[in-house]
């Protein structure tokens, strides 16, 4: 009896050894362990045997039937792991190949700076206006103390449409269209396009600019050299020395110009500073009281700032570039750096 | 204004290197541009003096020489100059001398002979750009002193960026007074001595234009020799401000010009006729400048005439025939003053800038035209001779700039500048600038000096305090304000953020100028009516964009011109339209893509992009407005555009913008090589949303049904969903198309619509019944007006 039983452990113990995937092992369960099975054959046998020898005999049949069980059982978990990790293997990718999907562009490096602009100032409470860039003589000259024949004019290489109609020399316009709509306080920055008929190394016919200014009952020259300081400090994320040294135009008394401390040698001296250690950056002062009578104002009870700021000159600096002329020229190459 | 150094000092010296006088004068608002070596290094020149000349024995060009150079023994000498001559006194390079460009002299045989040095040129020590020979030194050049030495030569040129208000700072004088006065010094120009004239003779000179010239103030001095050479000293000092030797008037109006800021003009006594005329030119009335130029007057011109005609162009250029030559030998010197405003732009009409233009224009000191014409007259006298007259002035005080004071108060100087200046350090500035001061109430009268045409207001007063104290030695502070919020009307999408979406979807942002070629633009838009310039940089940047695309497409073919095969920009901007007389200026937003709909990538098909694709992304554009629904794509044709492939946009039923293919013929007059599609919409219609509105979420299950309806071929999409929509009710929420069939199994002149139907209700759950009923009403509908059938 007893190596009746080994011999039928040993058969499906070859027999598991033998089935290949799940369906054959399943085969070889019916066959042994199934209601018609090897063992249940043997059960239904113990019958036959006396009262006396059946608890024992049973009893291996029963040991006999789990190990088989259990043999069965462990190569079903080993064939599913297998399984498991033949998918796993198939389903394997190359992790390092690319993504799928479109790329994303980028902002024009002047605009990235016009919005840097932008948002310092707003943090102060700076409003944004904006201005026609076809413009009457009368706002881009006149009203800001630049009179007819007045030697300023010559400097300014002025795009003329006819005798009274120019494209904007600068965005200062756009503070007296302000000016003349509203009353005080005044927080505004005004950015956009400028244009002079000058085309060279250093020159585009069109650039950019903002123009900021702030009017209120007392606002001083301090208020202009402070703001500006913390303007430069903060666009250019650096504790740059700023100057500011008198200069002339026609809308500010006092006029300044602001040179920052080179960003390229800190100062000691460079290409890019022309070895003087300073960078000229912007132009500003006090609004004119021409300006305000202009504008309507009064600048008796009225005093305000106002500065321009070229804004490739800056974008310049901030990040390099060399050449003013790539600006405009929409190269990929060019425009795709300042992802 | 370009000036010496050494020159500058001999009128104030203050204890300063130069590089810190340069810093003082920037940081007072006279910004140094350039500072220069008055000449380049070389050492071991001395004045020479040439005793001997005889001719090389072996060369006819050469000859030698025995030249005294104050020590030892005459040196020997070749010398290939022909101006060499018995006497002169020249610049001699001894043995062991370094000239500009480490150029050594050693003793040396020139065919044959010995020499022992060099005579050398101007261009040899690099004072010059071109010699026609050796440099004459003044006959009383000390024999042996250091050339360096004796002209001075370790000097610098001082170049000045000067602004358009100081223009007395056009002169020696006029910086020697900032220096003075931002150094607590005095100031102490050369002697200057009136000349008596020692002959009768006047030229008579009458002013028929005194508003625009005051005062007129002139002098004969007969038997000058105009073949006297300038002294070196003088022409140097030119030189080193820039202007070159050209005779001794010449020179000497220069040189005034240059140390007191006043322009004068020299003429040839002897070609004038009658008398001096100083008159509005006639309309049409010609004159040939000195520059040869002939030009005609207009009647806003102001000229100095003689009785047979203009003569010169009032403070900006003499004219040639009158102008003082070799020959010259009785000269009338001018010396006037013109009223700013006058000479102001007539210069620039004609294309002229002159140093004399130059300062008049800007404003010349009113009461230093006789101080000048003496001072000529004495410089002159000493190289030239000759004999003085008396002279004469025509002057029209009424018509001089009035010197009107104007008042400073103290507490506005402390308003304007944020920080208190004490009373007695404002008063001495103001005096220290020759400013007349007196104390009033709230401050002071000052009266500004005649050569400052800058003083009008208070201001310009405040100014002059901070700039003298120092714009750096003010303070500077946060500003205060009160907090006060701004609206922000949320509806309304920032410009930032329509950027951004376009980013993200794969554009670049391009900035193109807004002048733009007229053939691209005729191309493009031939319709629109472009603005032309009056005065265009260049042909090709000549008219304002009527549209963005004019800036675009040549910027994509530039990409793709540069092996760039997938090219996807953007621009936001003004276009410029004329509409009758008005001009308007609309801000719009446009794009252009080209190449493949994705970037090259190893797992998915390279397709080129299509219609679809830039349909996709423009509607994106007006999701974020919330105004999507509000937006029909309407097939229509425009000129630049594939008329199957274009679509007007409109937004509640207006037209706002364009959407399309190329058209082929437009892609190939451009030169275009690859497939564009382009479109572009009106800023505002992008930019103004609306709110985002709650609507009630059902709790009841949605159905979906899909049917698929045959229609005519060119049935528009969007005619079949209105139709479909206006025949369900209200509880379809959502239709969508998910297939566009043509070919096998449908009329040739068909296509099938497949339609994505989602009813859900509010209220209750949907019947199999009731939706049956929707979807049947609508195949009815859609059957009855636009003739679909059901697809089989």
């Amino acid at each position: 009896m007893q190596t009746d039983l080994d011999k039928l452990v040993t058969e499906a113990g070859s027999a598991i050894e033998a089935a290949e995937d799940l369906a054959a092992i399943d085969e070889v369960r019916v066959r042994f362990l199934g209601k018609k099975g090897l063992f249940t054959e043997r059960m239904k046998q113990l019958g036959k045997l006396s009262p006396e020898e059946r608890p024992a005999a049973g009893q291996a049949i029963n040991k006999a039937k789990q190990s088989v069980q259990q043999s069965i059982q462990a190569r079903k978990e080993a064939m599913q792991v297998a399984e498991v990790q033949t998918r796993l293997a198939a389903e394997a990718v190359d992790v390092t190949l690319p993504g799928r999907g479109q790329s994303t562009g980028g902002v024009h490096p002047v605009t990235r700076t016009l919005e840097r602009i932008e948002h310092l100032f707003g943090q102060l409470g700076f409003e944004v206006a904006e201005g026609p860039e076809i413009e009457d003589d009368y706002h881009n000259f006149e009203a800001l103390n630049i009179p007819e024949s007045h030697p300023a004019r010559a400097m300014h290489d002025t795009f003329y449409f006819d005798e009274h109609t120019v494209l904007r020399t600068h965005t200062s316009p756009v503070q007296i269209r302000v000016m003349e709509g509203r009353e005080p306080p005044f927080r505004v920055i005004a950015p956009g396009r400028a244009y002079r008929c000058d085309s060279d190394l250093t020159h585009t016919p069109m650039f950019h600019q903002v123009e900021g200014f702030m009017v209120d009952e007392c606002t001083t020259f301090a208020d202009l050299k402070g703001i500006l300081d913390e303007f430069l400090r903060n666009f250019f994320e650096q504790e740059l020395a700023v100057r500011f040294r008198p200069s002339y135009f026609p809308f500010t008394e006092p006029s300044a110009e602001v040179d920052v401390q080179c960003v390229e040698c800190g100062g000691s001296g460079c290409r890019l500073c022309s070895h003087t250690g300073w960078i000229e950056i912007l132009g500003c002062g006090m609004i004119h009281p021409e300006v305000f009578r202009h504008a309507g104002l009064d600048s008796e009870r009225y005093t305000g700032f106002a500065f321009g700021v070229g804004v490739e000159r800056l974008t310049l600096l901030r990040y390099g570039v060399n050449d003013l002329r790539l600006f405009f020229e929409n190269d990929l190459r060019f425009l795709e750096q300042f992802r | 204004m370009r000036f010496s150094e050494r020159w500058l000092r001999e009128w104030v010296d203050p204890r300063v290197s130069t590089r810190e006088l340069a810093d003082q004068l920037t940081m007072a608002g006279l910004e140094v541009d350039a500072i220069e070596p008055a000449a380049p290094a070389f050492d071991g020149v001395v004045v020479g003096h040439v005793l001997h000349v005889e001719p090389h024995p072996d060369a006819d060009k050469l000859r030698v020489c025995k030249v005294d150079v104050g020590e030892g023994e005459p040196l020997d000498i070749v010398c290939g100059a022909s101006n060499v001559h018995e006497g002169m006194r020249v610049p001699t390079a001894v043995v062991g001398a370094r000239l500009p460009g480490d150029f050594k002299i050693k003793k040396a045989k020139l065919r044959g002979v010995p020499s022992r040095g060099m005579l050398c040129s101007a261009k040899e020590l690099g004072l010059a750009e071109a010699s026609d020979g050796l440099m004459e030194l003044q006959a009383d050049a000390p024999i042996g002193t250091s050339i360096r030495d004796y002209l001075e030569l370790d000097d610098v040129s001082i170049e000045l960026g000067l602004t358009p208000n100081r223009a007395d700072c056009l002169s020696i004088v006029g910086i020697a007074r900032e220096v003075g006065a931002l150094n607590r010094m005095d100031v102490n120009g050369p002697h200057m001595e009136s000349v008596s004239p020692v002959i009768e003779d006047t030229f008579p000179v009458e002013v028929d234009a005194p508003v625009d010239c005051a005062r007129y103030v002139g002098r004969v001095i007969r038997g000058i020799d105009a073949t006297a050479e300038t002294p070196v000293w003088m022409r140097e000092r030119l030189r080193r401000s820039g202007i070159r030797s050209l005779g001794p008037v010449v020179d000497v109006t220069n040189y005034v010009l240059l140390e007191l800021g006043q322009p004068m003009h020299g003429f040839d006594l002897n070609r004038l006729r009658s008398g001096i005329w100083v008159r509005k030119a006639e309309e049409g009335e010609t004159l040939v400048l000195l520059t040869g130029e002939k030009i005609t007057l207009s009647s806003e011109d102001l000229v100095i005439a003689d009785g047979s005609g203009p003569l010169a162009l009032a403070g900006i250029m003499g004219g040639e025939a009158s102008g003082v030559s070799e020959q010259t030998r009785d000269i009338f010197l001018e010396s006037a003053f013109f009223e700013p405003t006058r000479i102001a732009g007539r210069a620039r009409g004609y294309g002229l800038h002159t140093d004399s233009s130059h300062r008049f224009e800007r404003g010349v000191d009113a009461q230093l035209q006789q101080c000048a014409i003496e001072r000529a007259t004495e410089l002159l006298l000493g190289i030239t001779g000759g004999r003085p007259g008396p002279v004469i002035e025509v002057v029209s005080e009424e018509y001089l700039p009035a010197r009107t004071p104007v008042a400073i108060r103290h507490q506005r100087i402390t308003r304007v500048l944020g920080s208190e200046i004490p009373a007695g350090q404002v008063q001495d500035v103001l005096e220290r600038l020759d400013m007349g001061v007196t104390s009033i109430d709230a401050g002071w009268m000052v009266t500004p000096p005649s050569f400052r045409f800058d003083i009008r207001i208070e201001e310009d007063l405040i100014e002059e305090v901070a700039r003298v104290v120092g714009y750096n030695n003010l303070p500077g502070c946060a500003p205060t304000a009160p907090l006060v919020m701004r609206t922000e009307p949320e509806a309304e999408v920032p410009l930032t953020r329509l950027r951004r979406l376009l980013v993200d979807r794969g554009y670049q942002e391009a900035i193109t100028y807004s002048f733009v070629e007229p053939r691209v633009q005729e191309v493009l838009d031939p319709e629109a009516d472009a603005i032309p310039l009056a005065n265009p940089i260049s042909a090709d940047l000549s008219v304002m964009r009527t549209t963005l695309w004019s800036g675009l497409i040549p910027a994509l073919i530039r990409n793709l011109n540069r092996q760039q095969g997938r090219v996807r920009l953007f621009e936001t901007g003004l276009r410029f339209l004329r509409s009758g007389e008005e001009t308007r200026q609309e801000p719009m937003l446009a794009g252009v893509v080209a190449g493949s709909a994705l970037p090259e990538q190893w797992g998915s098909p390279n397709r080129p992009v299509d219609f679809f694709d830039v349909k996709g992304d423009v509607e994106e554009l007006f999701h974020l407005s919330g105004r999507a629904e509000n937006v029909t794509f309407e097939a229509a044709e425009h000129p630049a555009l594939h008329p199957g492939q274009s679509a007007l946009i409109r937004l509640d039923g207006e037209a706002i913008g364009w959407i399309g293919a190329l058209h082929p013929s437009v892609e190939a007059s451009l030169d275009l090589s690859a497939r564009a599609f382009i479109f572009e919409v009106r800023l505002d219609a992008v930019t103004h949303g609306r709110l985002p509105q709650f609507h009630e979420l059902s709790r009841f299950p949605a159905i979906r049904r899909d049917i698929a309806v045959v229609v005519e071929r060119d049935m528009p999409a969007a005619k079949v969903a209105e139709c479909a929509r206006a025949a369900a009710p209200e509880i379809l929420r959502e239709l969508k198309f998910f297939d566009v069939y043509e070919g096998e199994h449908i009329d040739s002149s068909r296509k099938s619509l497949a339609l994505r139907l989602t009813l859900q209700s509010q209220s209750r759950t949907l019947t199999d019944e009731e939706v049956d009923a929707v979807i049947d009403g609508v195949v009815t509908t859609l059957g009855n007006q636009l003739g679909a059938s059901l697809r089989e």
